[in-house]
């Protein structure tokens, strides 16, 4: 049976802003700081303040920031005084975009803040990630985030989508500095990752504020208008999965409509170097499509805030004149789950 | 916005320790049983909703990536609410918000705790220690609550008596007290004064899973739907001089929300029933009041004349609530959907006769999250 298709609204909802905070290796400000910053930097250019904000959603992660319930702090910078409308996601601020999206497309109300936050720098990703894992299965074996990605990372390359030489290349294109053979001369961390084909630890977070319609229009020249958006999981163990494909970033960007038209950029998750080059083959990416300009997870990688940034940087794109940008986010394992976003300009 | 409904509702067997599943075998029971209520099958589904308390609970961090395989969701969104104790109720609101949006049809809300695999008490104080635990943070309030109504000491252990009896009736509860009475509860150790032993909820292992689909979808349904009629979430911050915990501004705000949305100017009289998320005995005439069910300061009257008794004249907690089964984080949605259960009349020996709009609420955190629906028989029940 298929499944029954959803029925398309025209309500337009458009990303008139955002704001990041300095991403470093570690900062002394906490969650809710770090939030009440960035919260301000992303409304105030708009003329907007907190008591306008209709809708919040947040992004984070207890597991991250090492503490149950971490998020409730967090509503501090919210201004949830009167109270708001609000949810949390234990997922990265990409997820809290989708559900705020969905949420102005009820209609009732105008203008949504969401956000993604975390501090990494004070956990062992290596100790903190198998946690994600199966826990009958995968978890007890203990193999960190880069085990799993150096098994991608081989299977990319076998499927001859990708070889140590245009990894190194990726690495240098997001980071602005070194040479294949510099790069290519280092140790292997887990063959085939080098030093830098892994993304680096840091904290940071990031705020988007969404709008509807005539309100966008009111608050900014060109609105960055979602015209498609879609997330989509996959099996869970990397073992069962073809690990040279991306099948949920396919069916994702189909429903988004990535093919409708042409992209002058890309912003993709990739956090290690392979990823973007699969990622750029199962998208079908023309080679003209700029991708990762930002320098993408490579440079930054503020986990619960990178795949918000990605649709930051491509709003980004059209608020300054350009015409289509798609983001991509994803989470878990091996990119076991993929979220597409869509963005264009006013026609 | 689209018109929604409940078409589906499954809860697995509650108990302290559900050593016979798994993490996946246990939302499957409660994701089998609401697809079956819903005579449909995962290739209906067109996203999934996941909601649970903190993943330290137990010990996996984000763990709709492992169980998106036992909940079907490989191929389709699957999306992952986390709003402290009221987050069964957030799982729902958002799933709904889902089909609301127009941009799904139907949608699996699915919500699970497995508290025997870790320690609740030490999760809850994020494993620090000396944590003071649920009861501890919320008896302060159940105090200053009884200070400013005059209530008498009995409320607290009535509450805990009907809760206990109503469980009796619902095959999926997890505390079946066959003895349960006054007596015994009031002799029943006190925990974080007032909050005595029996007027405390447990700690369960256990999930609900309910099946929201639009109109056209409800239409069709061979039962009876539960109509959405309205939603809503709100926080505040934790405290301040001028916040009220005892009468929270965002559970004021909710309520107000849902009877707007739903057409409800008396809700007393308008509602029929409500499942109320009441861990400590004392919350319900708390809850009743920041529901405008009863005056300030007199919530404890309707509990103290039976009003809130399954044959009294605005029944709560039918099911036998929080007090009874505790999965915190389906704990919500589980009064969502016996709230549905209700009006769709499949509620079973605890069935209210006639219920036609029922209210569901959860509350997270520190009196801080507050998630809230009204469902009926009917989309437009007051004619």
């Amino acid at each position: 049976m298929t499944p029954r298709r959803a029925p398309k609204t025209s309500k337009d909802i458009a990303v008139v802003g955002w704001a990041q905070t300095p991403m470093v290796r570690q900062t002394d400000l906490t969650e809710a700081q770090m939030l009440l910053r960035v919260i301000t930097d992303a409304l105030a250019p708009l003329g907007l303040t907190r008591a306008d904000v209709d809708f919040t959603c947040l992004g984070s992660c207890d597991y991250i920031t090492g503490q149950a319930f971490s998020f409730v702090t967090n509503l501090d910078a919210i201004g949830a005084w009167p109270p708001k409308r609000d949810s949390h996601v234990e997922m990265d601020g990409a997820w809290a975009l989708y559900e705020a999206w969905l949420r102005l497309h009820e209609g009732d109300i105008e203008i949504a803040v969401v956000t993604g936050s975390g501090r990494s720098s004070t956990g062992d990703p290596a100790l903190i990630y198998p946690m994600e894992m199966d826990p009958y299965v995968l978890a007890p074996l203990g193999a960190d985030p880069v085990t799993f990605a150096a098994l991608q990372a081989r299977a990319v390359i076998a499927a001859g989508l990708a070889d140590e030489r245009s990894m190194a290349e990726v690495a240098i294109r997001a980071r602005g500095k070194g040479t294949v053979e510099e790069l290519l001369a280092g140790e292997y961390v887990r063959e085939p990752l080098r030093r830098h084909d892994l993304p680096p630890v840091t904290d940071g977070a990031a705020a988007m504020v969404l709008a509807i319609g005539d309100r966008a229009d009111e608050l900014v020249d060109r609105p960055a208008y979602i015209t498609g958006f879609d997330h989509r999981t996959e099996c869970h163990n990397p073992a069962f999965r073809r690990l040279d494909d991306s099948p949920s970033t396919r069916i994702a960007a189909a429903e988004a409509g990535l093919g409708n038209g042409r992209v002058e950029v890309a912003e993709l998750q990739a956090a290690f170097t392979h990823e973007e080059l699969l990622l750029h083959h199962v998208l079908e990416l023309d080679d003209d499509v700029k991708i990762n300009q930002s320098g993408g997870a490579l440079k930054a990688n503020p986990i619960m805030a990178t795949g918000l940034c990605r649709i930051g940087y491509a709003a980004d794109h059209i608020l300054d004149g350009g015409a289509r940008a798609l983001a991509h986010a994803t989470s878990g394992p091996c990119l076991q789950q993929n979220l597409i976003c869509i963005l264009e300009g006013p026609s | 916005m689209i018109a929604c409904a409940v078409v589906g509702v499954g809860q697995t067997q509650h108990s302290k320790r559900r050593l016979d599943v798994s993490l996946g075998g246990l939302v499957r029971e409660a994701m089998f049983r609401a697809l079956d209520d819903a005579q449909m099958t995962m290739a209906d589904i067109d996203a999934v909703v996941l909601g649970k308390a903190p993943d330290i609970f137990e010990g996996v961090m984000k763990p709709e990536l492992y169980l998106s395989d036992a909940l079907g969701a490989v191929g389709k969104p699957m999306f992952r609410v986390h709003t402290a104790g009221s987050v069964g109720g957030t799982t729902a609101v958002v799933a709904a918000s889902h089909v609301q949006a127009g941009k799904h049809r139907t949608v699996l809300a699915v919500a699970f705790e497995k508290q025997s695999e870790g320690n609740a008490q030490f999760a809850l104080g994020s494993g620090r220690g000396a944590s003071i635990g649920a009861g501890g943070a919320f008896a302060p309030f159940l105090r200053a609550y009884i200070h400013r109504s005059g209530a008498p000491e009995h409320i607290g252990w009535k509450v805990a008596v009907k809760d206990r009896l109503n469980a009796l009736k619902n095959p999926y509860a997890h505390l079946k007290i066959e003895d349960i009475s006054i007596e015994k509860v009031k002799n029943s150790p006190m925990m974080w004064d007032p909050i005595r032993f029996l007027e405390s909820c447990p700690s369960s292992d256990g999930a609900c899973a309910v099946v929201i689909t639009d109109e056209a979808g409800a239409m069709a349904a061979s039962r009876t739907p539960a109509w959405i009629l309205g939603t809503s979430s709100r926080s505040e911050p934790l405290g301040f001089p001028g916040r009220d915990p005892v009468r929270p501004q965002a559970c004021l705000q909710c309520a107000e929300d849902v009877y707007r949305q739903a057409g409800i100017t008396d809700p007393r009289a308008q509602i029929d029933m409500a499942e109320l998320y009441v861990p400590f005995s004392w919350l319900e005439p708390i809850w009743l009041e920041a529901h405008h069910l009863a005056p300030e300061g007199e919530g404890w009257k309707m509990v103290d004349d039976g009003s809130t008794e399954i044959g009294g004249s605005f029944p709560v907690n039918c099911s036998g609530g929080v007090l009874s089964t505790n999965p915190i984080g389906a704990s919500g949605l589980l009064r969502f959907a016996e709230a549905a259960n209700q009006v769709r009349g499949t509620a079973g020996e605890h069935q209210v006769d006639g219920a036609k709009v029922a209210l569901a609420m959860a509350y997270g955190a520190q009196n801080q999250y507050f998630s809230t629906w009204i469902v009926s028989n009917s989309l437009q029940p007051f004619g």
